[in-house]
């Protein structure tokens, strides 16, 4: 029992110097900005289809699923601004974030992994040079940037995919169907939500990181990285979700 | 171990050393991996450590390098004690000694020409592609692969890659060397290509040099003098010739 408390303790205060490396190695002289434009395409861009295809989904099930409710109650007009608020307040950031720490966190777990067991890492430490500067600052930096920026579009094409589903029955115009979802939008619903998806990307990139660049030796271990960075990216998604969503509702709703 | 500071009479004079260990000892949890390691590599010298695999060769120089932090005991480069070092009084001591891997550790992202460059533009932080670009054919040229230069890494072959990898760390003109098995998993007429290779990196780059192996043909070829490891400690020291001889069992199974 103390020996797992022990476990807990050591990889908490593992973590912790990890992120105050990658901090610290932020703004050390030589930022690697082609390493990081490289990194924002490799997890922006690439995921672009994914979380695409999951946002328009979202917002067309959505719409499908709780028009018969609404309609029931002859307040089917709710519809689109029910869907927008809860696709940007909630579903929209946590989905995305969870499909990302499947794509993206376990990609960089076993890339960083792969090159901690070839020794590469360890080869550009000999040399002299910074591994945490090269292949940690911009892998992180890119998913704090890029998670808000695949989140936005996907809300935005689930916002389309509940119109594509409303207009299955004919209901709305387009016109008429965006003024109704964004009418029902403020700024405070807005704001929250990015700013819990930069948390989001820093969890999902640095968790990655920290499981790739810490794995052991031995080829199998590449696997356990990878496989450890989505458990625990997700985990940190649900817990600062939950956390987010407290603050907001002392602050913003209030 | 009888007499290692009697290296200095058999060359005859007073000789400098660049990296100087006593009684170093390195544990994992409770395994005891180097139990006590002593030894100096002088300037100029190509000292191999002969030892069976899993016998802490690899650890040794990891130490050297502070990849790994040794224990107890104390361990020297260019008369520094290496533990308690600042960081950038590592990164300045890590530029002077190369360290060739096992498995070469090619940045596998990376061709080969950028492979080379990246100690310039990252270490040396030179900004000057005349001199990076010179620097590389003229290293290139030297292990013999210059038509390599804009292949992937995954397209050579071991051999290939260990030359890569050495020209990788020559680049940065080090003064101490560090080989860790470089001619293992080679076929014998390769791993003999690359024990003449380092020979010849070594005069012409004139680096000390630390070549650990259990290659007994690259041994013969590379080392000036040869230390024998076993559970983690020198069981041994002498030229090829004189070990080939020894009483000890332990030594002379290398040499059948
Ligand atoms: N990072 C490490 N963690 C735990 N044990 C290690 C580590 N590195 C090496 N060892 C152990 O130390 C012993 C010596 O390893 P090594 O120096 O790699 O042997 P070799 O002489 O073949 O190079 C081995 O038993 C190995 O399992
Ligand atoms: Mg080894």
């Amino acid at each position: 029992m103390t020996g797992k408390i022990n476990n807990v303790l050591e990889e908490t205060g593992n973590q912790m110097q990890f992120m105050s490396g990658f901090f610290k190695n932020i703004f050390r002289q030589g930022f690697e900005w082609n390493e990081f434009i490289r990194q924002c395409y490799i997890i922006g861009y690439k995921s672009f289809s994914l979380v695409g295809i999951t946002g328009f989904i979202l917002g067309f099930v959505l719409t499908l699923q709780s028009e018969p409710t609404l309609k029931a109650f002859g307040a089917e007009s709710f519809v689109p601004s029910m869907v927008a608020i809860s696709v940007i307040r909630e579903i929209g950031p946590v989905i995305i974030a969870l499909i990302c720490a499947g794509k993206i966190s376990s990609s960089i777990g076993a890339e960083l992994g792969s090159m901690k067991v070839s020794e590469q890492i360890d080869a550009m430490e000999v040399s002299g040079a910074n591994p945490m500067q090269y292949l940690v600052v911009p892998r992180i930096l890119a998913c704090i940037l890029m998670i808000p920026v695949l989140t936005l579009m996907a809300d935005t094409l689930a916002i389309l995919g509940g119109f594509t589903a409303s207009n299955l029955g004919g209901h709305f115009t387009f016109l008429l169907y965006f003024n109704k979802a964004f009418d029902a939008l403020t700024f405070s619903d807005l704001l929250p939500s990015v700013a819990k998806t930069v948390f989001f990307g820093f969890a999902i990139g640095f968790i990655g990181c920290y499981k790739g660049y810490n794995s052991n030796r031995g080829t199998e271990s590449v696997g356990v990285a990878a496989n450890s960075a989505v458990v625990n990216a997700s985990l940190w998604i649900i817990v600062l979700d939950a956390i987010a969503v407290q603050l907001t509702s002392i602050f913003a709703y209030s | 171990m009888e007499n290692i500071n009697t290296v200095r009479a058999i060359n005859g004079n007073h000789k400098e050393a660049v990296v100087q260990i006593k009684g170093m000892k390195k544990f994992f949890g409770k395994k005891k991996v180097l139990t006590n390691i002593t030894m100096d590599l002088f300037k100029g010298e190509n000292l191999v450590v002969l030892g069976k695999s899993g016998q802490g060769k690899s650890v040794t120089i990891k130490c050297i390098v502070a990849l790994l932090s040794h224990d107890e005991g104390s361990l020297k480069v260019f008369g520094q004690e290496v533990k308690g070092l600042k960081d950038d009084e590592l990164k300045l001591l890590r530029t002077k000694v190369g360290f060739l891997f096992q498995s070469a550790a090619l940045y596998d992202s990376m061709t080969v020409r950028e492979n080379l460059e990246f100690p310039l533009t990252r270490v040396l932080r030179s900004t000057d592609m005349d001199m990076i670009n010179q620097r590389i054919e003229e290293v290139l040229e030297g292990v013999g692969l210059l038509g390599a230069i804009d292949a992937m890494p995954s397209d050579l072959s071991g051999g290939m890659r260990k030359r890569i990898g050495l020209a990788r760390t020559l680049i940065l003109k080090p003064e101490i060397m560090l080989y860790d098995e470089p001619t293992t998993g080679l076929d014998p007429i390769t791993s003999r290509e690359i024990s003449e290779l380092i020979l010849e990196m070594q005069k012409k780059y004139k680096t000390s040099s630390l070549i650990i192996t259990h290659d007994i043909a690259c041994a013969e070829i590379t080392g000036d003098r040869i230390l024998v490891m076993n559970d983690g400690a020198f069981i041994a020291e002498g030229s090829y010739k004189e070990l080939e001889s020894s009483p000890n069992d332990l030594v002379s199974s290398f040499f059948k």
